[in-house]
C-alpha cells in the first residue's frame, strides 16, 4: 500500500508546511498589513498504527496544524502527503476519498454533536456522506457495531446528545470519526473537557482502538502527562514551529529545549514527596504575538538560557542532537552537557 | 478556635415546582491563618457552592442555606447584606476561576481596583491609585501605571488573573478563596500564578481556600487536603498522608487514572467507572457506591459517617470499606 520507501511506514508526511492568516486593515482598499503565523514551517512524519503527541500551549498553532492536515484550513505553503499522495493536489472525489481515510475527533463533546440530531443521525453521518450507507439495514447494523466498539449501549442510537455526560458524549465523537474505517484519527484535545475520573477511561478506549483496528493517531493536546502515556513520539510547539521532537521515553527523560524543560517543570505532579523537592523553572511574561514573532530563536525573550546575542539574531533550525532526538537550539549539547543552565532571564 | 470554621453547612436548591437538590451536604472544615487547605473534587461535587455560601454571593430566593459559617467568632450566614459587604472583599476576598468574565470588560483595570481601596480603606482618589499600582507590582504585572489605564481585554489571560489577584490582596484579606484559580490558564502561567499564591500566603499570613479538581495543584500546596463526592466530605488529611495512603476508594481511584508526567509511557490507568451522575442519595448509602470498586452490602444500606482512621489522629474517612492500608516499600 505504501509508495514510500523508506525505514518506517510512514503514513502522515508533513513539510515545511505553513498557515498564515492575513491581518487586513484599511477603508477604501483592502490592504494586508501582516500576517498571523499560526503555523510557520512544520515537518513532521508519523508513522502507521503509532501514535504522535503534539503538546504546546495555547496559541501555538497545534490545532490550526491539525486542522491544515485534513484540510479544514488552507495551508498557505508545504506539503502534506498521505500514503505518499499529495492531499493538497487533489480535488473533487479524489479529495473526497482521501478525508474518508482521515477523520477528526474534537475537543467539547457537547459543542461537536448537533444537539437536535439523534445519536444514529450523527454516527451513521460520514457513512452517508462517503456512500458507505445506501442500504438502511446495513447501516443500522454498523451503527450498533460502533456503539459497542466504543463501550455504549446498542440501543442508543435513538437517543440525543443531552442525555449522555461527557465521557459518553465524547465515545460517540469516537464512533463518528471511526464509522468510515479511516487510517489516521487526529484528535484535539480529546480528554481536557472531561472529568479526571473519566479522562483515564477514554484515553484506554483510544488504546484499545488503536490495537484492533491499527489505527494511526496525531494526539493534540496541552497536558503533557496526557501526551506522555499516550505517544510513542512527541512535538514540541512554539510559535507555530516545532521546537524539540523526540520518542516519549526519551523526550521525557532527556529534554534538550530550554522551553520543553521548562514546561515539564511547571507540571504539578499529584505526590507531595516530588512536588516538595522539585526545582521549578519558572518562566517569565507571556508568549509573544503570532504575528509578530520575536527575531532569531522565538524562545529567547522567554528563556531562562539565553546566551547573549546570538539567540537573539540567529533563527536556530531544527536539527538531530541524539539519534532520533531533535531540537531546535543552538545550545542543545551544552544543555545536554550542563555547561549552561537556567539563569535570570535577561 | 480557628480563623474560619464551617460547620454542617448544607444548601439546597429548589423551587415551587421543582424536587430539592442538596448540592452541599453537611460540610465541615476549618483554617487557621497562615494555612492553606484544598477541597478538592470534580464537577458537580459542591466545591464552588460551598464557597459561594462562605462568601454570602448565593442568591436569596430559590436557594436555602443552613449550618455555620463562622469567622473570628462572627456568625456569616445571619448577616445582613450590608454586614457582609463590609466582610466582603475586605476580610474575605474571592478569586474566580476565569479573569475574563469576572473581570468588568467596559471599566478599566485601575478602576476595578481602586474602587476597592476606596469602597473599604475609604481611600481618596490618588491614595487609592499609588496603591493600586503598587499591588499590581506586587503580583508581578510589569508596568503598572500603564496597565492600570487599560481595559481587560487588554492584557493576556495570566496577566488579568494577576489583576483578579491584586484586587482580591488590596485589603490584607485575613482569608482568600481561589476557585480553581489557574483552570484557564497554560501550564506556564499556572506554574507562575500557583507560586505567586504561597508566597503571598507566606507573606501575608492569610489563610487560603482553594478549590480545584487537579490532585497535582494540591500537592504542592495545601497543608491539608479534603476530597468532595456528592456534596461531602468523604476523606480529609494532610497532603503528605492523603497522598501516600488514600484510604477511600473514590480517593485511591482519582490517583489511579490520573496520567503521570513521572510515570513511563504504558503505565496501565484505571479509570473509575460511570460518570459523576451515577450517584446514589446519600440517604440509601454511600453516593459513591455505584461507580466504587469494593462495595459491601452497607455501602448501599447505610450512608457511612465521617470519622477518624489509624493512628494519626488527623486522617478523616466517610467509607464503610476502605482500601488497605498501603505497605510503605510499595510506594516507591
Amino acid at each position: 500500500m505504501t509508495e514510500q520507501g523508506t525505514g518506517a511506514d510512514v503514513l502522515l508526511e508533513v513539510r515545511g508546511l505553513e498557515v498564515h492568516f492575513p491581518i487586513r486593515d484599511g477603508i477604501l482598499f483592502d490592504r494586508q498589513v501582516g500576517a498571523v503565523k499560526a503555523v510557520d514551517g512544520v515537518d513532521l512524519d508519523v508513522v502507521r498504527g503509532t501514535t504522535f503527541g503534539l503538546v504546546g500551549e495555547s496559541g501555538c498553532g497545534k490545532s490550526t496544524l491539525g486542522r491544515a492536515i485534513l484540510r479544514l484550513v488552507e495551508p498557505t505553503a508545504g506539503v502534506v502527503k498521505l500514503d505518499g499522495v499529495d492531499i493538497a493536489s487533489l480535488k473533487g472525489e479524489a479529495l473526497r476519498s482521501a478525508r474518508r481515510r482521515m477523520q477528526m475527533v474534537f475537543q467539547d463533546p457537547m459543542a461537536s454533536l448537533d444537539p437536535r440530531q439523534s445519536i444514529q443521525s450523527i454516527i451513521s453521518e460520514p457513512l452517508r456522506a462517503h456512500g458507505m450507507a445506501d442500504d438502511k439495514a446495513v447501516m443500522q447494523a454498523r451503527v450498533r457495531e460502533l456503539l459497542d466498539i466504543v463501550g455504549l449501549p446498542t440501543n442508543a442510537g435513538s437517543r440525543y446528545p443531552h442525555e449522555f455526560s461527557g465521557g459518553q458524549r465524547q465515545r460517540i465523537g469516537i464512533a463518528r470519526a471511526i464509522a468510515v474505517n479511516p487510517e489516521l484519527v487526529i484528535a484535539d484535545e480529546p480528554v481536557s473537557a472531561l472529568d479526571v475520573s473519566i479522562q483515564a477511561q477514554v484515553l484506554n478506549l483510544l488504546e484499545e482502538l488503536q490495537a484492533e483496528l491499527g489505527l494511526t493517531y496525531l494526539v493534540i493536546a496541552h497536558d503533557l502527562a496526557v501526551v506522555r502515556h499516550i505517544a510513542e513520539n512527541v512535538g514540541v510547539m512554539y510559535l507555530g514551529v516545532l521546537v524539540e521532537t523526540a520518542s516519549s521515553d526519551e523526550l521525557y527523560a532527556r529534554p534538550l529545549h530550554p522551553y520543553t524543560i521548562s514546561l515539564m517543570s511547571a507540571v504539578p505532579i499529584p505526590d507531595p514527596v516530588i512536588e516538595d523537592s522539585r526545582q521549578r523553572i519558572l518562566l517569565t511574561g507571556d508568549l509573544p504575538s503570532p504575528a509578530n514573532p520575536p527575531a532569531g530563536c522565538r524562545f529567547h525573550t522567554r528563556c531562562p538560557f539565553r546566551q547573549e546575542t546570538r539567540c537573539d539574531d540567529e533563527r536556530p533550525a531544527l536539527r538531530e542532537v541524539l539519534p532520533g532526538h531533535q531540537v531546535a537550539c543552538h545550545y542543545a549539547e551544552d544543555v545536554l552537557a550542563g555547561r549552561i543552565g537556567p539563569g535570570e532571564p535577561g | 478556635m480557628a480563623l474560619l470554621e464551617v460547620d454542617d453547612l448544607r444548601v439546597t436548591f429548589g423551587g415551587r415546582d421543582r424536587a430539592d437538590v442538596r448540592a452541599v451536604d453537611g460540610v465541615s472544615f476549618s483554617v487557621d491563618a497562615g494555612q492553606t487547605i484544598g477541597l478538592v473534587g470534580e464537577s458537580g461535587c459542591g466545591k464552588s457552592v460551598t464557597s459561594l455560601a462562605i462568601m454570602g454571593l448565593l442568591p436569596s430566593t430559590g436557594v436555602r442555606v443552613a449550618g455555620s459559617v463562622s469567622f473570628d467568632g462572627q456568625e456569616l450566614l445571619t448577616m445582613t447584606t450590608d454586614e457582609m459587604r463590609d466582610i466582603r472583599g475586605r476580610d474575605i476576598t474571592m478569586v474566580f476561576q476565569d479573569p475574563m468574565t469576572s473581570l468588568n470588560p467596559v471599566i478599566t483595570i485601575g478602576l476595578q481596583v481602586t474602587e476597592v481601596l476606596s469602597r473599604h480603606r475609604g481611600m481618596d482618589k490618588s491614595d487609592a491609585r499609588a496603591e493600586a499600582a503598587s499591588l499590581l507590582r506586587r503580583v508581578g504585572i510589569p508596568d503598572p501605571d500603564r496597565r492600570l489605564k487599560d481595559y481587560p481585554h487588554q492584557l493576556s489571560g495570566g496577566m488579568r488573573q494577576r489583576a483578579l489577584i491584586a484586587m482580591a490582596l488590596a485589603c490584607q484579606p485575613r482569608v482568600m478563596i481561589a476557585d480553581e484559580p489557574t483552570t484557564a490558564l497554560d501550564v506556564t502561567i499556572q506554574a507562575q500564578i500557583l507560586d505567586l499564591l504561597k508566597q503571598l500566603t507566606e507573606e501575608t499570613g492569610a489563610a487560603l481556600i482553594m478549590i480545584t479538581h487537579d490532585l497535582g495543584v494540591v500537592a504542592g500546596l495545601c497543608d491539608r487536603v479534603n476530597v468532595m463526592y456528592s456534596g461531602r466530605i468523604v476523606e480529609s488529611a494532610p497532603r503528605r498522608e492523603l497522598f501516600a495512603d488514600p484510604r477511600h476508594p473514590y480517593t485511591h481511584g482519582l490517583l489511579a487514572s490520573i496520567p503521570r508526567l513521572d510515570h513511563p509511557r504504558g503505565t496501565p490507568l484505571t479509570p473509575i467507572p460511570g460518570s459523576p451522575r451515577d450517584v446514589l442519595p446519600w440517604a440509601q448509602g454511600c453516593a459513591f457506591s455505584p461507580r466504587c470498586s469494593q462495595p459491601v452490602d452497607s455501602c448501599v444500606q447505610q450512608a457511612p459517617a465521617l470519622g477518624p482512621i489509624g493512628t494519626s489522629g488527623v486522617h478523616d474517612l466517610r467509607c464503610h470499606h476502605p482500601v488497605a492500608e498501603r505497605v510503605l516499600e510499595e510506594q516507591r
